[in-house]
């Protein structure tokens, strides 16, 4: 077959967010240092083959230096309150005796390279969720989500535009607010810091976002087009109550301590409820979409891949959970299991299946 | 398509009606032009049309206004949104994506139109208003001219009945300004939409208008031809006044009107000569001499200014003399602010020495001073003046201004007054008129005594009046020694006040000379005055009255 020049476009921000989902997912799976650092090589490389040159998209290296900060205070924490368990002692911190109250709290003492290695595992975890999530964020326009938000959610999706265009512009009126008041002279005292630098910036906020509100409803945001205001409330009651159960769900999914109740079953209702909220709302079609990005076999590879790398790491949790969570009581060395490594490679499908991003005029 | 059957508005708090009594028939594909004093209720009026008042700015309408057969008391804003388009003053604000083409989209999203109909119209409304280069720019990229096209063009594309504009040109430079009122002029001819405007600059607009609507100060309403309303109306563009001094009937609105009505007033002037006129001493040409002869009071010697990669402000010498009014003109993003911030010393400056001499005759680099320093010798009012205000009253404003500058008790209060008459102490001073707090932030300034006065476009958002005030002020200012300069659009102010007019552009300075001398020999800045009896030089309506007045007295 003659290869074929793919025409670029954007993908749908729907499959990016699922595949980073899945990622994420799949990285809350484990503990294995090697695991994690393999996930985000991952991620970085897919972020780096296919991402656009718009202005979010620029931000994966800010996500990268969270993470690492992120393991840095982990592991300080750690070694200041909880450092002694572990035979491997490294070092002595000065030890702050508490009163019998706080018994069961220590501070300082002994640092044993196994809570150094426990933080730094438990840290590298949460550093790799971020990180995926970030990538979305990155891959995708985040507003372009917004969009799909259900018009039976109307008020809540004004708070939400308005907070996403006017929290940017807050930090241009912080720094002109700043600067402006160099010109008032008493730059020195401390005392009137807040009201110079405060007042006037919030003033501002509320005049931008009561603007954009007023410009959000003269252009027709959230026409009702004759639809009643009880069937409004019934779609956002059926919304909110769904996407609360999603968010329940997920959470009993992934945090294994949780009654086994809480995951899957609540998830499956979250998702009907929601599913119904919108068919409620969708019943009368009031919206459009302008050049909607569609969602074509390219959005199923990725979104796809991210699913099978997180079935594949659940698969990987009871077949070899050993080597998922390397064990830090004896002290061993982590290794790379094969069938979840393997797993997390796969995430890498996305840079050849997702289509090249759409380039950016310029200006 | 508009009907007011007695509409009168009033807010909760306020004591009489914002407008009262309205009645208004505006016929379909009019353009027509809403004029008043600065805080008449402009604003409110357009604001009714599409039912943003009340419904979104509280307060109570009565009487009914009706929009192609709607009742606004019954359809909110979004129900009205496919026959009425509105663009604010400040396009930025209401904007709610992020790029041009998404922006255009945006509105017909909302109305469910069609997606293949959606891309037709932005395609076409792109062409419309020549923007199809900008497509995908991001909108916080572009220029003020090309975000008010964009805001046009995005309520367009839902192919409104009715636009509604609220000062659409009023932060912007001559030519840009141009640009928006022809697109807007292009729709009411090809495409019979019916436009309402308000605007502040009627030189602007007027001769384009079909019908004026005036709004009094009690919040009365009359309507009529432009040339009715405007044959009596307080605010008058320039070329209208000099039809009134010349006694001119009907009112010309445009320069081309008076042209061709101008020969006989030309001849009467011929023999005088602008310079002897007595009232406008400081829009005098030819004392350049005098000014250069005048200490300085700021010298500065190839400033630049950059921003990361961007040069704002490229070795600029620019010298500013004690009792000289200069105007800082050129279009915007020409780098007039950062010159301004520099030559102040709160802003950046990577290049360059800036002298400036203070009211004990030393001379000093502002930027080595400390913030309380730097403002006793440069003043600035910046672009944004109530960005320096923060406290609850004007009278605790006063107060601490006087701490601040450590004057005796009342300074500042007693400058306040003599710039704008008698203010309430106890107003919010976010409560204040445009021009009321502008002169609140001057009077602050003025309060630490500086020896120059830096005003980043104060014009914007005032009216004829308050425009013609704070040229008074200005020249007291500079009668009492001190320099002062003012960046502006306004070609008519500044032929009023300036004696001496700096255009910039690029970050570099084009022009620098005597007013009369660099505004009449261009075509983008010169006032209606010099376009109506060139070549003659005159500038203002009031130095041919003067000039007038003085053949005809004695």
């Amino acid at each position: 077959m003659a290869p074929r020049a793919r025409l670029e476009r954007d993908l749908h921000p729907g499959a990016w967010w699922l595949w980073s989902l899945g990622m994420a997912t799949a990285a809350s799976r484990t503990t294995n240092p090697l695991l994690l650092v393999l996930t985000v090589a991952v991620v970085a490389f897919v972020v780096s083959a296919r991402r656009g040159e718009s202005p979010w998209s620029k931000g994966f290296g800010a996500y990268l230096i969270v993470g690492l900060v992120i393991i840095g205070v982990r592991i300080v924490f750690r070694m200041v309150f909880d450092g002694q368990q572990g035979r491997h002692v490294l070092f002595s911190l000065p030890e702050i005796s508490l009163p019998e109250a706080a018994a069961g709290i220590r501070i300082g003492g002994a640092v044993s390279l196994e809570g150094v290695l426990a933080a730094l595992y438990d840290g590298l975890r949460l550093a790799t969720l971020l990180i995926c999530l970030g990538a979305a964020n990155v891959l995708a326009n985040p507003k372009r989500l917004l969009k799909s938000v259900p018009s039976a959610l109307f008020e809540v999706g004004v708070a939400v535009t308005v907070a996403l265009t006017v929290a940017p512009q807050l930090v241009e009126s912080a720094r002109r607010v700043t600067r402006a008041r160099r010109l008032r002279g008493d730059v020195g005292r401390r005392t009137h810091w807040f009201r110079q630098v405060v007042v006037p910036i919030m003033t501002d906020a509320l005049d931008r976002s009561l603007l954009l509100a007023a410009a959000m409803d003269s252009r027709g945001y959230g026409r009702t087009a004759g639809v009643s205001r009880s069937s409004r409330v019934v779609t956002g009651v059926l919304m909110l109550t769904g996407l609360t159960g999603i968010c329940v769900g997920t959470y009993g999914l992934l945090d294994t301590t949780t009654p086994r109740t809480l995951g899957l079953p609540m998830l499956v209702v979250g998702v009907v409820v929601s599913a119904c909220g919108l068919a409620a709302s969708g019943s009368r079609i009031k919206r459009t979409r302008y050049r909607p990005d569609h969602w074509r076999l390219p959005e199923v590879g990725v979104a796809l891949s991210g699913v099978v790398v997180a079935a594949v790491l659940y698969l990987a949790a009871s077949v070899d959970p050993e080597n998922l969570n390397p064990s830090l009581q004896p002290l061993r060395w982590p290794t790379l299991p094969l069938l979840a490594g393997f797993g997390v490679l796969l995430g890498l499908a996305p840079a050849l299946i997702a289509p090249p991003p759409a380039a950016e005029a310029t200006p | 398509m508009i009907h007011f059957d007695h509409v009168t508005v009033t807010y909760p708090d306020a004591d009489a009606p914002t407008i009262r009594d309205v009645n208004l028939r505006i016929p379909e594909g009019e353009l027509c032009l809403v004029t008043g004093h600065t805080g008449v209720g402009k604003s409110t009026l357009l604001g009714t049309i599409n039912g943003l008042v009340p419904h979104f700015t509280g307060g109570h309408l009565q009487g009914v206004v009706r929009v192609d057969g709607r009742d606004t008391s019954t359809h909110p804003p979004r129900e009205l949104a496919d026959v009425v388009g509105v663009v604010s003053q400040d396009p930025l604000a209401g904007f709610v994506t992020d790029t041009v083409e998404e922006e255009l989209a945006y509105g017909m999203e909302q109305l469910a139109i069609a997606p293949e109909v959606m891309r037709k119209r932005v395609e076409e409304t792109l062409d419309l208003l020549g923007i199809a280069e900008l497509r995908s720019r991001s909108l916080r990229t572009l220029s003020g001219g090309q975000q008010q096209r964009v805001a046009v063009g995005s309520v367009l594309t839902c192919h409104p009945r009715v636009l509604v504009l609220d000062e659409p040109t009023s932060a912007l430079d001559p030519t840009a300004a141009e640009d928006v009122l022809a697109a807007v002029t292009r729709l009411v001819h090809d495409l019979g939409v019916t436009v309402i405007i308000a605007e502040h600059r009627l030189e602007r607009v007027a001769q384009y208008a079909d019908r004026a609507i005036h709004i009094h100060r009690d919040g009365t309403v009359v309507d009529g031809s432009p040339a009715e309303i405007l044959e009596w109306s307080p605010v008058a563009p320039p070329v209208v006044r000099l039809g009134r001094i010349a006694g001119w009937s009907p009112v010309p609105l445009s320069v081309r009107d008076a042209r061709r009505l101008a020969a006989p007033l030309r001849e009467r002037l011929a023999g005088l000569d602008a310079a002897v006129a007595p009232v406008s001493a400081p829009a005098a040409p030819g004392d350049a001499a005098a000014s250069n002869a005048a200490p300085a009071a700021v010298e500065a010697s190839s400033v630049s200014v950059h921003y990361g990669k961007v040069t704002a402000v490229r070795e600029i010498d620019l010298r500013l003399a004690s009792g000289e009014i200069v105007a800082l003109m050129g279009r915007n993003g020409s780098g007039k602010s950062s010159l301004m911030w520099a030559l102040q010393g709160s802003g950046p400056r990577s290049g360059g020495t800036v002298m400036v001499t203070g009211a004990d005759g030393v001379r000093v680099d502002p930027g080595s001073l400390s913030a309380g320093d730097a403002r006793r010798h440069v003043g600035l009012v910046p672009q944004t003046p109530a960005d320096l205000l923060y406290l609850a009253t004007v009278a605790a404003e006063c107060a601490q201004a006087d701490r601040d500058a450590t004057q005796p008790p009342g300074s500042c209060a007693a400058l306040l007054a003599r710039l704008v008459g008698e203010v309430d102490h106890a107003t919010h001073p976010r409560d204040l008129s445009e021009g009321q707090r502008l002169a609140l932030v001057l009077a602050i300034q003025l309060t630490a005594t500086p020896a120059t006065m830096l005003l980043d476009e104060p014009t914007r958002g005032l009216d004829y009046d308050a425009k013609a005030h704070l040229a008074e002020v200005l020249r007291e200012l500079a009668a009492e020694g001190r320099a002062i300069m003012v960046s502006t659009h306004d070609v008519e102010f500044v032929a009023t006040v300036a004696n001496r007019v700096v255009v910039m552009a690029q970050g570099e300075i084009v022009a620098d000379g005597p007013t009369a001398e660099v505004v009449v020999s261009s075509p983008t800045f010169a006032p209606q005055v010099a376009k109506v009896l060139a070549p003659q030089r005159w500038l203002t309506v009031d130095q041919v009255a003067a000039a007038l007045a003085a053949t005809v007295g004695p």
